[in-house]
């Protein structure tokens, strides 16, 4: 009876255990099994599975804020919000993977359970409530994600990718653990309620020193400008289906750990942290808006394009509000459904079973594949922020509590530097609609299109009924206030 | 007004249902689906233009306020309002009256990717009357800035030669200046707490809001109007547009500019547009000489029709921006006029260019021998451009001079000479185009066919039709211009003096009580 109590108790953390017990499993599973491709494509779909069933958890699971292992791990509406959102991304691109996989002879079942750790490093970051929960689950994450870049072991760039990955990941988690060190000496605690207890008493220089070395992994994550370097590098060597997992689901943990830092643990501080991310979002829009411009290679132009939108998202953390914090669930949500369907479209540019990943190669889509081609150019009108797609919705929030809280020059900047984006999306949809057609591309695997598919319809769509999302995020950002 | 369907939602998404159909219709590349799709959207667009016409048969015109009113939640800080008052209802009729004839205008000409446009243009017109019926500022911006994909896609797919180039100055400029608005927008919810338009034309903004907000919609109306100096995307536009683009283009899109001052930038921000008045009679004035003149030059047939476009429009603004109410009446007739006018020029420069290939004015000469019809009809809409008495761009340019005249006597004067300009550049091009003698290369050029009779016989005999007896339109909007001058009086008379607003930063709470206009509390 007792026992069962016990157990009761720890109920919340469920999808992360479900998510580890599933990893241990299909690990077994792999290892015992015949060694086959097919055998470890089915362990891959199992992994898809196991990520589905987390998500049920994450639903089923009752309402309010949980606290648990003495404060450091909690849920809450605003966890739940973003674990269903790491989750959709993880599967997501595990789904954009199968096919992939499959035709470059990469089938392995570690891929899926590497997918599955990675995730479980996510769901646990997202409801870290303390520093060190905080560390565990940022390692968690990114270890897996080394790994995943360099999956490809014979490929040189993919190995490179890895590698470099690695080692600026090693060191931006190097400056991250050294500022919770400092913040730790100077407040006397790694909880996230005492350091905001501490911090009320207003701003000390070593406080804030560590405040900043945070930033810095916090910005490595999300590659946020100045720590981007990487992005366009890991992006273009990686393996077409890792890069749009990158792309997606470690953004949203990151984003949500940078937010939930920041607000529950510095609230007294906000005006010394607020001048840090307003820079770094004017940084990454701008950086993001111009430097896209020159790139052909698509995978490296989606990396510039996701360093701008991570400058989008941060506007509304800027902000500092509820509404801010709104603004940034909303955007993370739709920037999820329009990344994995851009990158579905990306995993379907194959000619001759080889992959092409020049934008030159898209020329004539809307002729030789027009459905494609139409989703697609949504998608993109979508990222640049054209209403009435979701793209704009995301910007709306973001930049509606920027107003709100006064940080003007930020929101015209931000705006401005959406139009300079914006033209870079048209050359695409240029390139597919007014361009005369090369050869067609080999036919949508229909996992490819199910996604794309999806993605597409709640991007067109999602002005007819915004109600849920929006409603979702605001009861989210509230249990963060 | 007891209609109990949503006669206004049934028009604005009518033709959006349309291009679903024919998305569904019209499959594969065959003739067979060529028509399909000529036909469907045909049909959509005449049973649009006929709903259309059941809300000018209930409009009240007596009443000032907003009629087929539809509310529901949507986005939770916006909502979905959508209604016409005497202001917008004529753009909208203009536009389901015009999209037929577009259609029409492309049966032929277009023969590559018909399914797709009729799409775009189906798309468009949903958009074009989702603006000019939009009752929240949120949903007007969606219905605004969505107009700019389906016509970034006509430039660039059906377009001439440098379709590229056009089509991304058109985009980009666009949005350059809506963006900003969209920042106005935000701060104007965070002041009255709501982005219902009704609700804000009651609100006193602070001064302070009111002068960054006026800038803001100025920058997206004025590269939409297009003024002087920021008109540079429109002849780009223009010559590599199809032709029905360019009709929508001319006769709509620009439009929605003009609407936009007389639904926001006039009523929510009097004080504002009273001490940037000066400003717009400048560029106004500007852009008629200026563009005039540039027309005198112009050697592509689209491209002088282009420039004038934008001299007129000049009249549009200096007449909206006079502030009285033959000036505001002027502006509105002009606009319609303008749509109906500049749309018809630029399905005759379609007709020559559908049988001849090139825009170039000097290799026209001598029409008249070939083709009378076209002659006439072409000679009507000249005259129209001109402002010649009897035709409807006589009305519109007249009644924003009056109305000028009373407030700048200066402004109108040189304005006037606008009108001298465009008839040197309007008969210069029609006497270089339709009289003398024929070039050899036209010899075979053949009149307008009846598809051409059909497009052309209702413009012109709505060109008269206003040129004689423009009392339907001007009292459409009668009872709404009165009630905006009204307001704005109030408003600008209640305004704190300048030394306040210097000495107080914020206005206080009762200041801005009293900049509530009286009659608006109706």
């Amino acid at each position: 009876m007792i026992q069962s109590m016990q157990l009761q108790g720890y109920l919340p953390i469920l999808p992360e255990i479900v998510l580890a017990v599933g990893a241990m499993l299909m690990l077994m599973v792999g290892v015992g099994v015949h060694q086959s491709e097919r055998s470890a494509m089915i362990v891959n779909g199992f992994c898809i599975a196991v990520l589905a069933l987390a998500t049920a958890v994450v639903v089923w699971l009752p309402a309010g804020r949980t606290e648990l292992f003495g404060g450091s791990f909690v849920v809450d509406e605003y966890a739940r919000f973003l674990k269903l959102l790491a989750l959709a991304g993880s599967g997501g691109a595990l789904m954009l993977s199968l096919d992939w996989l499959t035709s470059e002879h990469q089938q392995k079942f570690e891929y899926g359970v590497l997918f599955l750790l990675s995730t479980l490093g996510m769901l646990l970051l997202i409801s870290a409530n303390d520093l060190i929960a905080l560390y565990l689950g940022l390692e968690m994450m990114s270890l897996p994600l080394y790994v995943v870049a360099a999956s490809n072991r014979d490929n040189v760039r993919s190995t490179e990718a890895g590698l470099k990955y690695f080692v600026l990941g090693a060191l931006s988690s190097g400056m991250l653990l050294y500022g919770a060190s400092l913040i730790y000496g100077f407040t006397g605690t790694v909880n996230f309620a005492g350091i905001a207890k501490a911090s009320g008493q207003g701003a000390n220089i070593g406080l804030i020193f560590g405040l900043v070395f945070m930033f810095v992994g916090f910005c490595f994550k999300i590659s946020a400008v100045p720590f981007h370097m990487w992005t366009p590098d890991v992006y273009e060597g990686a393996p077409t289906p890792v890069t749009a997992f990158f792309a997606a689901a470690p953004k949203v943990a990151g984003v949500a750990i940078f937010v939930r830092a920041t607000t529950v643990a510095f609230p007294g501080i906000t005006h010394e942290w607020q001048q840090i991310v307003v820079f770094v979002s004017i940084a990454s829009m701008a950086l993001g808006a111009f430097a896209a411009i020159g790139q052909r290679n698509i995978k490296r132009l989606m990396a510039y394009s996701s360093i701008g939108h991570m400058g989008f998202a941060l506007v509304g953390l800027a902000s500092g509000t509820a509404e801010g914090v709104q603004g940034v669930l909303v955007y993370m949500a739709i920037y999820v459904a329009m990344t994995l369907g851009v990158f579905a479209a990306i995993l379907s540019m194959r000619r001759d079973g080889k992959f092409v990943e020049t934008i030159g190669d898209l020329a004539g889509l809307a002729r030789t594949h027009p459905t494609m081609a139409f989703f697609l150019a949504m998608l993109l009108f979508s990222l640049a922020g054209i209403p009435p797609l979701a793209g704009f919705f995301a910007k709306f929030y973001v930049f509606l509590a920027a107003i709100k809280a006064g940080l003007y020059m930020l929101a015209v900047i931000g705006v401005l530097s959406s139009v300079v984006g914006a033209f870079y999306y048209l050359t695409i949809v240029k390139i597919m609609y007014f361009d005369e057609p090369v050869e067609g591309f080999q036919p949508m695997p229909g996992l490819l299109r199910l996604v794309l598919g999806i993605s597409g319809l709640i991007n067109i769509l999602f002005f007819a009924y915004p109600a849920p999302l929006v409603g979702a995020a605001t009861v989210a950002a509230k249990s963060l206030f | 007004m007891n209609i109990n369907w949503p006669v206004l939602s049934v028009v604005t998404f009518l033709p959006l249902f349309g291009a679903l159909l024919v998305m569904l219709l019209a499959r594969g590349n065959g003739p067979l689906a060529k028509g399909t799709a000529r036909w469907v959207a045909m049909w959509t667009t005449l049973v649009t233009f006929a709903i259309s016409l059941v809300m000018v048969w209930r409009f009240d015109t007596a009443s000032p306020e907003f009629q087929f009113v539809e509310k529901h939640p949507w986005l939770g800080i916006a909502s979905y309002h959508m209604g016409v008052d005497g202001i917008s209802l004529p753009f909208v009729i203009l536009t389901t009256a015009l999209m037929p004839i577009c259609i029409l205008a492309s049966w032929t000409v277009i023969q590559k990717r018909v399914k797709e446009y009729m799409i775009a243009f189906l798309v468009l017109e949903t958009l074009m009357i989702g603006t000019f019926s939009a009752l929240d500022l949120v949903l007007f911006y969606l219905f605004f800035e969505g107009g700019l994909i389906p016509m970034f896609l006509i430039i660039g797919v059906w377009g001439g030669p440098r379709r590229v180039y056009a089509s991304f100055k058109f985009f980009l400029y666009t949005l350059l200046g809506s963006v900003l608005m969209l920042l106005a927008i935000m701060a104007m919810y965070w002041d009255a707490g709501t982005t219902d338009i009704p609700a804000l034309l009651q609100h006193g903004f602070p001064l302070g809001l009111q002068k960054w907000a006026w800038l803001a919609f100025f920058a997206s109306f004025a590269v939409k109007l297009p003024m002087w100096p920021v008109h540079t995307w429109l002849p780009d536009a223009h010559v590599e547009a199809p032709t029905a683009g360019s009709v929508v283009l001319a006769a709509i899109l620009l439009k929605m500019g003009g609407y936009g001052f007389l639904r926001f930038s006039l009523p929510m921000f009097p004080s504002a547009s009273h001490d940037f008045a000066p400003l717009i009679f400048t560029l106004s004035v500007v852009a008629i000489i200026y563009t005039s003149l540039v027309a005198l030059m112009q050697e592509d047939v689209k491209k002088l029709i282009a420039y004038s476009s934008v001299a007129h429009m000049g009249f549009v603004t200096m007449g909206i921006f006079a502030l009285t109410p033959q000036g505001v009446a002027g502006g509105i007739f002009q606009m319609i006029s303008h749509g109906i006018v500049s749309g018809a020029l630029f399905l005759c420069v379609g007709v020559v260019y559908d049988r001849m290939h090139t825009r170039e004015i000097a290799f026209y000469g001598g029409l008249v021998n070939r083709m009378p019809l076209f002659a006439a009809v072409f000679m009507v809409f000249t005259l129209a451009n001109v402002g010649l008495p009897g035709t409807s761009g006589f009305v519109g340019e007249f009644l924003s001079l009056i109305g000028t005249f009373k407030v700048n006597n200066a402004v109108a004067t040189i304005a006037t000479l606008g009108v001298i300009l465009s008839a040197a550049y309007a008969l210069w091009l029609y006497r270089k185009m339709i009289f003398g003698t024929l070039k050899p290369a036209l010899a075979g050029i053949k009149d307008i066919g009846l598809r051409e009779i059909l497009i052309f016989t209702p413009l012109v005999a709505l060109t008269i039709l206003f040129g004689v007896a423009p009392k339907p339109v001007l009292d459409m909007s009668a009872a709404s211009v009165a009630q905006l001058l009204d307001n704005y009086k109030h408003a600008i008379a209640a305004a704190p003096t300048p030394e306040k607003v210097v000495t107080s930063g914020a206005v206080t709470k009762m200041e801005r009580a009293e900049m509530i206009p009286v009659s608006a509390a109706r």
